[in-house]
């Protein structure tokens, strides 16, 4: 089975979820074993639900995405331009979620 | 998806797409039209003139960092003329403030400003961490927000400035309206869309990022790496503000101009004069000086309800009957120093640099 390696960051406040670590090494396979199509970012953040989440699931996935209030970048990139959810996952991409909901 | 190239100067790659607009730009010009739009907010509402003395409330999180940044190179790139000052307010609250106190004395580094931090220890006699330990965790925000609000015009009158600015942002303004019309507060509602507030005995106050949504000022931080902090308060947040705000991110999901949309609803709110008429009359409080509706302020009867133990007393009008029904305050009561807007120069110190 091939894999993809990526850089997974979270913050402002996020990293309390994910045992407040704010960087993790994520390794996942490159296809969908159930759907068999190449990992996109929507996959990656189940795999992180269901993997890397410690706690309070319903502060990170509102249905079949992150909650709303969550700013997510592709290599420094909004995802919002990057096609979000359907974004194709590629070896070495870094991922950073940001919650802006947390107080100013 | 090829990348795309930004709108604005059509060579670098795009890597934002702005929620007001739907324009999809890049770093640099990124940078270029937040910091614009913020000036043209402060220069169409006139709200400085050259030589004022600008606090700049400051908590460490990402809004008020983000604001002390930007006001230091408006001022600097439009020759603004102001002196700028950080102002933090330390609640005392262990494992919370603290830690972003550690952030605002970093960014007073960073951004060459002197900065003055003032405790609800130091003012009231009171840190939030004995307040709720107390009051317990049901209304412990209402002596919070009520002592913190007194707390930064106190401590701007202390530094002997001319105006405070916060770093409200458009999200919370919407959130502040919504909450208004649910709550049927129409005095408030009348009032929080305004971008300038100034009663006569009050210190000028602003929001420079009135219209600035919040998703861009997390880029902003994300992308100039700005140092923030970013810990949610550990005595419960204000859960009817919560659910607002969860609201709102949610009309945003589906249509992301919903923001200034309820901005400008309510901006276009008008105030009927008698409903305005019906409103209570500002006047001074008798124990400590500071504003008030009545003869005394809030945080006067908070803090006589805590120091005599019936903390309720601010909270309830049952509390308030209990209290009175126990005699007048005794002498020897802990009471806030005399509030006196600044004349002439600055005594107080402000932290070292060092």
């Amino acid at each position: 089975m091939t894999t993809i390696s990526l850089k997974v960051e979270f913050s402002g406040g996020l990293e309390l979820l994910f045992s407040n670590q704010r960087s993790h090494a994520v390794t996942i396979p490159s296809t969908d074993p159930a759907t068999s199509k190449p990992t996109d970012l929507q996959n990656l953040i189940f795999y992180l639900r269901d993997n890397l989440l410690k706690e309070r699931v319903e502060l990170f996935v509102e249905t079949d995405t992150v909650r709303p209030g969550i700013l997510v970048l592709v290599n420094d990139t909004d995802w919002e331009l990057e096609g979000e959810g359907d974004y194709v996952l590629k070896d070495n991409d870094e991922i950073v979620f940001i919650s802006t909901l947390h107080g100013g | 998806m090829a990348p795309r190239t930004c709108a604005l100067c059509e060579s670098a790659k795009a890597m934002l797409k702005r929620p007001k607009t739907g324009q999809q730009i890049c770093r640099d010009c990124f940078f270029y039209v937040f910091e614009t739009e913020v000036h043209n907010t402060i220069v169409q509402s006139k709200l400085f003139q050259p030589g004022d003395r600008v606090a700049i409330g400051a908590s460490g999180g990402k809004d008020s960092t983000v604001l002390a940044c930007v006001m230091k190179t408006l001022n600097d790139r439009y020759n603004y003329g102001l002196d700028l000052f950080l102002l933090s307010i330390d609640e005392g609250i262990t494992g919370y403030r603290d830690d972003s106190l550690e952030t605002v004395k970093r960014n007073q580094q960073q951004y060459e400003m002197p900065l003055k931090i003032l405790s609800y220890d130091e003012l009231y006699g009171w840190t939030m961490d004995a307040i709720v330990s107390q009051v317990g965790r049901k209304n412990n925000c209402t002596f919070c927000g009520v002592f913190r609000r007194q707390a930064l015009d106190r401590g701007a009158a202390m530094l002997h400035v001319d105006h405070i600015v916060t770093g409200h942002n458009a999200d919370d303004i919407a959130e502040t309206v919504l909450m208004n019309i649910m709550r049927g507060d129409i005095a408030r509602l009348g009032r929080c869309t305004a971008i300038c507030t100034q009663g006569e005995d009050t210190i000028r106050r602003s929001k420079p990022f009135k219209y600035a949504y919040e998703k861009e000022i997390v880029m902003y931080a994300y992308f100039k790496k700005l140092d923030y902090f970013s810990t949610e308060c550990i005595y419960s947040p204000d859960a009817y503000r919560g659910h607002a705000r969860v609201f709102l991110k949610e009309l945003e999901a589906a249509r992301p101009s919903a923001i200034i949309d309820i901005i400008h609803s309510g901006e276009a709110f008008e105030v009927r004069e008698e409903v305005k008429a019906t409103q209570r009359v500002q006047q001074t409080c008798i124990r400590c000086g500071y504003m008030s509706s009545n003869d005394l302020c809030k945080a006067c009867t908070l803090l006589e309800g805590l120091e005599r133990g019936m903390a309720s007393a601010g909270i309830t009008d049952r509390g308030r009957k209990q209290l009175e029904s126990q005699g007048p305050a005794p002498d020897n009561l802990r009471t806030i120093p005399f509030f006196k807007l600044p004349l002439g120069n600055p005594t107080i110190a402000i932290e070292s640099t060092s």
